[in-house]
């Protein structure tokens, strides 16, 4: 940012404008290939569990498939269903998209190196995440099909349920964190009597919170085994029926970024995000690093692709009791043990 | 000019568009969602006050849980507009006035030398506190009953939803899910051993110069 406005003598808040967008094209660029090779991965992984090898023709080993399938869903024509809402229809896979790239404003990867390092960071991503069933919603709607509509009826109900557990279980981070800054909350992951280990972070101690956590998170992603929203074997598509081409990609993005962003901010959260799991006195591997973080990461993000591979689909009554008689009273009844554990002399915070 | 002031201008136009939308739009959807763009906007005005933990609870709370419900329940419902306007202009009259008469209290009561709107400011937070600190030390100390009283009527309002539509049907085929759970295979499919039997052979396909097995 000096040099914009030193060298290039820039007005300063022009200067802070460009910065900020370099910094934004410096995040989202990452995560679109990250997003690209995780469909490959996803295809990949379920492949050979299931025995198969998945695609290997396009490039060495398929390395090359997401840029083929991206050139060809680019390519086919875009429909639109002559009872549509048209601009409701064309605005709601943009409505999906948004949020899930928005949240990453306040995402840490080092401290320091965040594209905003707000006080209320986790409620942001809390904000954002949940807007992101608008776009869903309004594809069901705005479709003017039966199939699209009960679709979107569906993520409507279960994304409310699921969100309710999800923020239970980030109570709990925010009381022992004593923090809404994500920064921060990795940093008091790397105190405590721990020793920045493992044993710090806060994955042992709110184990019940991380659980409900992740699983509140694939269902929030409308990941299999909760993919009621899409079951395809019931609804088609859900709310995707009726899209083709790049509108339909839209919504396939924003699914694949969504679970990135879940994973983030589990391993940001529960896993110590990029404080080593070895104690900070060992050298070299006790040193911190947002390599650790990507580890995390990716293997939150294997555990989605093992989930679709291993579970069959909850019925809806099922998913709906799993959200609301077990996953909030869990939390619930955690967030008061931790609550008084704190109040104790055992206190590890 | 300055920036906050630029930006000022911008979400407060876009705010006041879409809050005219709301009671304008033909389609109750697109009413809705004019709706949660004007919360939005509100969001980002509270933002602009430094209130960060407001603005952004306001966009959680209303945009994310409760304008959503309300999406669900306007989606089933068929309402048409049209047929509510038809009677604008004879309601106008009775409605216009009470507005006025609302109108002219609020201004009344927010201009008297008793409201002191100047002194009702919180503590402006400086940079490094969070306004969620702020926010929680006044909640827990000065206004701790009050807080406590609305929390009771949420519960109040909560149990009586319930109340009202909580209802148990006569042919309702409910199973318990713990006995669904707690069902083995033993309980369902019985293995019955038995000696494999040699296939019998068509008349026909004996009868074929292929001999026989």
């Amino acid at each position: 940012m000096e040099f914009l406005q030193n060298s290039l003598h820039l007005d300063p808040n022009i200067a802070f404008l460009i910065w900020t967008l370099l910094k934004i094209v410096l995040i989202v660029a990452p995560i679109m290939g990250a997003v690209a090779y995780l469909t490959l991965a996803e295809r990949k992984v379920i492949g050979y569990m299931q025995i198969r090898i998945g695609p290997n023709r396009v490039g060495p080993f398929g390395l090359l498939q997401p840029i083929a399938d991206g050139v060809k869903l680019l390519l086919k024509e875009i429909i639109a269903p002559s009872a549509a809402d048209k601009k409701l229809f064309f605005m709601a896979p943009v409505m999906v998209l948004i949020p899930a790239l928005a949240a990453w404003a306040v995402v840490p990867f080092y401290p320091g190196y965040v594209l905003a390092d707000v006080n209320v960071g986790l409620l942001y991503v809390m904000a954002i995440t949940s807007m992101g069933v608008y776009g869903v919603i309004l594809a069901g709607w705005a479709s003017n099909s039966k199939y699209a509509f009960l679709g979107g009826m569906r993520a409507a109900a279960q994304v409310i349920s699921y969100e309710l557990a999800m923020g239970f279980a980030l109570v709990g981070v925010i009381m022992v964190s004593g923090s809404l800054n994500l920064t921060q909350i990795v940093a008091q992951q790397g105190a405590g009597i721990g020793g920045g280990s493992i044993l710090s972070w806060n994955l042992i101690p709110l184990l019940p919170l991380f659980i409900v956590y992740f699983i509140a998170g694939v269902a929030e992603t409308n990941r299999a085994p909760f993919d009621v929203t899409e079951g395809e074997s019931e609804i088609v598509a859900g709310h995707m029926v009726e899209y083709s081409g790049m509108s339909f990609a839209l919504f396939f993005l924003a699914e694949y970024a969504n679970m990135i962003l879940i994973s983030a901010m589990a391993s940001i959260m529960f896993l110590g995000g990029w404080l080593s799991p070895f104690p900070a006195s060992w050298p070299v591997l006790g040193a911190a690093s947002p390599l650790w973080w990507v580890l995390k990461v990716a293997f939150l993000l294997f555990c989605f692709l093992w989930f679709r591979a291993t579970f069959p689909r909850y019925r809806y009554d099922q998913l709906m009791r799993l959200g609301w008689k077990i996953f909030i009273p869990v939390t619930l009844v955690w967030i008061i043990v931790v609550a008084a554990w704190m109040q104790t002399p055992w206190s590890i915070w | 000019m300055d920036l906050s002031l630029a930006i000022f201008y911008v979400f407060a136009v876009v705010l006041v568009f879409a809050a005219f939308r709301v009671i304008t739009a033909k389609n109750p959807v697109h009413a809705v969602l004019y709706l949660v763009l004007s919360f939005f906007n509100s969001a980002v005005l509270w933002m602009l006050m430094k209130a960060e933990f407001l603005a952004v609870s306001l966009i959680v709370i209303y945009v994310g849980a409760v304008m959503v419900l309300f999406l669900f329940v306007v989606m089933m419902l068929d309402i048409n507009f049209e047929a509510l306007r038809k009677s604008f202009w004879k309601f106008l009259p009775v409605a216009g006035t009470v507005a006025g008469i609302m109108l002219v209290e609020m201004v009344l009561i927010l201009t008297h030398r008793y409201a002191k709107i100047d002194a009702a400011r919180i503590v402006e937070p400086s940079f490094n506190t969070a306004s969620a600190e702020v926010l929680g030390k006044l909640i827990y100390t000065q206004y701790f009953l009050p807080f406590q009283l609305a929390a009771v009527l949420l519960l109040v309002g909560m149990v009586a939803a319930i109340a009202l539509t909580l209802r148990k049907r006569k042919n309702t085929k409910y199973l318990n899910p713990g006995d669904q759970i707690k069902v083995k295979r033993e309980d369902r499919v019985r293995i019955v051993k038995m000696q494999s039997e040699p296939r019998i052979v068509a008349d026909d396909a004996a009868a074929d110069d292929k001999p026989a097995a």
